[in-house]
């Protein structure tokens, strides 16, 4: 029944929603006119309510009648529901968002599965054992002036989200209790992820990426190369033949983040490789084993070829500054720049014959490019020389001219 | 205008050595202008060609659902023959970071090796890092070359 | 050898009559005198436009005019054609030295007063031919095909379009339609390659003959000076001893040349883009600058005339006066008139000297 009159209310507002600030909500018109701020804000958040412009009233959330401008629009009789208690809130929104049949006039697209996932995550786990300090659905998508997700202002648009989830779990005093981090959000501010979503890459990945929104839960040790790997396609299939991968499962270490942690991941640097000081294979690896000599080889192929295609790189420079023509040399360097990358893809085979396989043929171009720099220069000093020759040539008949001048003269003046 | 007056030495040999001197200048200068003037009539080994288009393949010598790596002006090109028969030309540069693009006859798009990037042969960028389309070329038969253009 | 001279000419002038221009030759004279040394810039300017000529025959084996293939084409020649750097940057480098030693020869022959009675078709003649040689400077200027030559030309002919009456049709016929596209550059080469090749020359002709038949000017205060017994009538033999001397100037251009092509390798820059935007900056060659930098301190109305027209029509009616002065300055002597004439030269050198550099700012 109630299904019935929400559908017809729902009709009428698709085929008038000109008109849907004129039918009758005697809800906003009383509470608007109120002083208690508590009372006052619904009514005035409710305008830019995403639930308003789709024609609801507050009546369609928390019953009673609209139409009724007395006290009396709120009672039970009426079926006024009042403010839902915050372990309730999960089943009064799922009440409409759970309900194929009611969310699709509105949004074809919609899923309506959002309460079932929330019930497998931490929150909804918690929230049911009486927890009230975990998130329910207003906690992130607010409450009154409630936004789409596409909306760039909503708390849950991707460059929002980390806010939205740091509220809670940024406040280490709200926190206290739990005994787990609170310092994820500062780390992940510091991370490549947060700098492409600021760059306005909004399939940048956020917390909700990786942890799930509705179904929030950390992945577990053996799937976070499963999540890193949804985007990070080859490093995980490499990963997963490596040797790494039984030996870290043997130890129980979390694949892709023991070594690229899991909220600050930064940008990789080859120094990570080998035995350096900022190596990251000697925080595990012994001198004279068989991963750290391994390590070096990977560190020894990828340092050459970075070398070779910087001193090759020079060498053009100079050539082309001194004025020679080096632009297709330039354009071979670049396919050695290309093998430096997949050799990059290859560390995580953690074998120095798969990495060495890339980095020698990317070494032949980057040798290639440097000898047609060093050409270049050779020619340019032929030029300089030729020019020498020619200018000795220049300076003999101007001398041979002046003495020629000269003897015609002084014969004249004889 | 004369030039400064220096005495005249015994005038039969410095004579002939002023001639000498014109003579050989004057010639030495001659060839060294001549000589680079003619090496650069000689036409080079390099045969240029033009950067408007080119003759990627023969036109027997790409299977159905095959590609080819071809050279276009200084970038290379992608020319694939579907499983259609039809010729498709390309920009074999990703759109990504510039690493070389290859068909893949399994999935029949045309796949980036370095970090697993997506084209259709439409060249629209379908999956994966690129974040735009590949360029593409037009595709023509004649007679026994198959000839990419440059669209205009 | 000499005998060998002799029995050479002695066979053409049975044929040709060419013993006559050899004594003619043989009496040419040249007038000596504290200013002689400006004699030497016509013949300098002829020598860099045989060089010219003669480089530009050698481009002419590589080069390509049209969008598609003139960069590429220019590429060739300085990358792969052995010596094609050598040619293109002699020919680019030699370009420039030879407007400048043209206006040099202007300016000297307008201040020494060469171009009064009987000479004043020299100085018409000398004038258009300068014209010409600018015209050289623009048409060549595209045909490398890169951004610089394509916005310079651009905006050259834009201001052709701003003349009242004709100027649409004249920018039209400039760029071979509305916008620079291929067909301009076709028809620059033509311009480039055939029409001003064959002015050039005509006038040359016309000019050299005017020259011969009328010999060397001497200024009118050294000729004051002569009558007055002041000083001494002094005189060389043009053949061979202004030849000789005209020699070593010509090598010493040559050796600048070469140094110039290997040290200062002219550049190749970036091809043509019509759909790009015109980079920052750009500006014509160092020539026209002059009349760039003023046309940009006009304000864009003058009254109610535009201020570019006005501008146009400024250097427009300067030049017609500058090629009228013979016809002007009559009474060449030490009157007021002709030391106006001599201060308006001195302005005028000093305004584009002076607007230059403010362009190059």
């Amino acid at each position: 029944m109630k299904t019935a009159a929400a559908t017809l209310l729902v009709m009428m507002c698709v085929l008038g929603s000109a008109r849907a600030d004129s039918r009758k909500d005697s809800c906003v018109n009383c509470h608007s006119a109120l002083e208690d701020a508590r009372l006052l804000k619904p009514a005035q958040l409710f305008d830019g309510d995403i639930h308003h412009q789709a024609g609801l009233t507050c009546a369609d959330c928390h019953g009673g009648n609209p139409n009724d401008d007395s006290m009396d629009a709120m009672s039970p009789a009426k079926g006024f529901r009042g403010v839902p208690k915050k372990s309730a809130v999960p089943d009064f929104c799922a009440r409409c968002h759970s309900n194929a049949t009611y969310m699709h006039p509105f949004n074809t697209k919609m899923r309506i599965d959002q309460l079932s996932e929330y019930l497998t995550s931490v929150h909804g786990k918690r929230l049911k054992q009486g927890d009230s300090k975990v998130a329910v659905c207003t906690d992130c998508h607010g409450v009154h002036n409630i936004l789409a997700v596409s909306d760039t202002r909503a708390p849950v648009y991707p460059s929002n989200v980390a806010g939205t989830c740091g509220h809670c779990h940024a406040d280490a005093a709200y926190m206290k209790e739990y005994k787990i981090p609170t310092d994820q959000v500062a780390h992940y501010q510091k991370s490549v992820h947060a700098e492409m979503l600021a760059g306005g890459d909004t399939s940048a990945p956020t917390c909700t990426t990786c942890h799930g929104n509705h179904g929030a839960t950390p992945p577990g040790v053996k799937s976070v190369a499963s999540v890193c790997g949804t985007c990070h396609v080859f490093f995980a299939q490499l990963f997963e033949k490596s040797p790494h991968q039984a030996a870290f499962a043997k130890m129980g270490l979390p694949g892709c983040v023991q070594c690229h942690s899991n909220h600050e991941i930064v940008r990789p640097s080859d120094s990570w490789v080998g035995t350096g000081p900022n190596s990251i294979c000697s925080t595990c690896h012994t001198a004279g084993d068989a991963g750290l000599r391994s390590a070096q080889g990977i560190a020894h192929n990828l340092g050459r070829l970075d070398l070779a295609i910087a001193q090759a790189d020079t060498v053009l420079d100079t050539a082309e500054r001194a004025g020679m023509e080096v632009s297709s040399a330039k354009l071979e360097l670049a396919s050695a720049n290309e093998a430096l990358i997949k050799a990059r893809v290859n560390v995580h085979t953690f074998l120095d014959t798969e990495v060495q396989k890339v980095t020698d043929p990317g070494l032949e171009t980057a040798k290639k490019a440097d000898q047609a720099g060093v050409a270049a220069l050779q020619e340019l000093n032929f030029r300089r020389k030729g020019l020498g020759v020619a200018l000795i040539t220049i300076l003999v008949a101007i001398a041979g001219l002046y003495l020629k001048i000269r003897q015609i003269e002084s014969k004249e003046q004889a | 205008m004369s030039l400064p007056e220096i005495p005249e030495k015994a005038g039969q040999p410095g004579r002939r050595w002023v001639n000498v001197l014109l003579g050989g200048g004057l010639a030495a200068s001659v060839v060294s202008f001549l000589y680079p003037a003619i090496r650069y009539i000689i036409p080079p080994a390099v045969a240029e060609s033009t950067s408007r288009s080119v003759v990627a393949a023969k036109a027997d010598e790409l299977k159905r659902n095959t590609g080819k790596i071809f050279k276009f002006g200084s970038k290379p090109g992608l020319l694939v023959r579907t499983s259609d028969g039809e010729y498709r030309a390309l920009s074999a540069v990703c759109t990504h970071l510039n690493c070389t693009v290859q068909y893949r006859d399994d999935i029949h798009q045309i796949w980036c090796a370095c970090h697993n990037g997506l084209y259709d042969l439409d060249g629209r960028n379908v999956s994966g890092p690129p974040p735009r389309p590949l360029e593409v070329f037009e595709v023509h038969v004649q007679g026994e070359d198959v000839v990419v253009t440059r669209k205009a | 050898m000499s005998g060998l001279y002799r029995n050479a000419l002695a066979w053409l002038d049975e044929r040709f009559g060419a013993g006559s221009v050899e004594e003619f030759l043989r009496h040419k004279v040249i007038p000596i005198h504290r200013h002689s040394i400006w004699y030497y810039f016509g013949g300098m300017t002829l020598f860099l436009f045989i060089v010219q000529v003669l480089t530009g025959i050698l481009l002419l084996l590589y080069y390509r005019p049209t969008p598609n293939d003139a960069f590429e084409s220019v590429q060739y020649m300085m990358t792969q054609v052995r010596f094609g750097w050598l040619i293109r940057s002699v020919h680019s480098w030699s370009a420039n030295l030879m407007i400048f030693t043209a206006f040099v020869h202007m300016f000297s022959v307008y201040f020494l007063k060469a171009y009064r009675k009987p000479r004043e078709l020299t100085w018409v003649s000398g004038m258009l031919l300068l014209f010409i040689v600018m015209g050289f400077g623009f048409s060549g200027y595209l045909l490398p095909w890169n951004t610089l030559a394509f916005f310079a030309t651009k905006v050259g002919t834009e201001m052709a379009g701003s003349v009242p009456l004709v100027g649409k049709w004249m920018l039209i016929f400039l760029r071979g339609g509305e916008e620079v596209t291929g067909a301009t550059l076709t028809r620059f080469f033509g311009f480039h390659v055939a029409v001003l090749p064959g002015l050039a020359t005509t006038l040359l002709a016309i000019h050299l003959m005017l020259v011969q038949q009328l010999g060397m000017s001497t200024p009118p205060a050294v000729e004051k000076a002569i009558a007055e017994g002041s000083e001494p009538r002094r005189i060389m033999p043009f053949f061979p001893n202004f030849l000789l001397r005209d020699m070593i100037g010509w090598y010493a251009a040559l050796g600048a040349l070469g140094a110039l092509a290997a040290i200062f390798p002219w550049e190749l820059g970036a091809k043509a883009d019509p759909f790009a935007a015109a980079p920052a900056g750009i500006r014509p060659e160092w020539y026209f600058l002059f009349m760039f930098q003023t046309l940009k301190y006009l304000p864009s109305k003058v009254l109610f005339i535009d201020g570019e027209l006005l501008g146009i029509f400024g250097f427009s009616a300067a030049a017609l006066v500058w090629v009228a002065v013979p016809f002007l300055d009559r009474r060449i002597g030490f009157s007021r008139a002709t030391r106006f004439f001599t201060g308006a030269g001195v302005f005028v050198i000093g305004y584009m000297m002076v607007f230059s550099w403010l362009a190059l700012r």
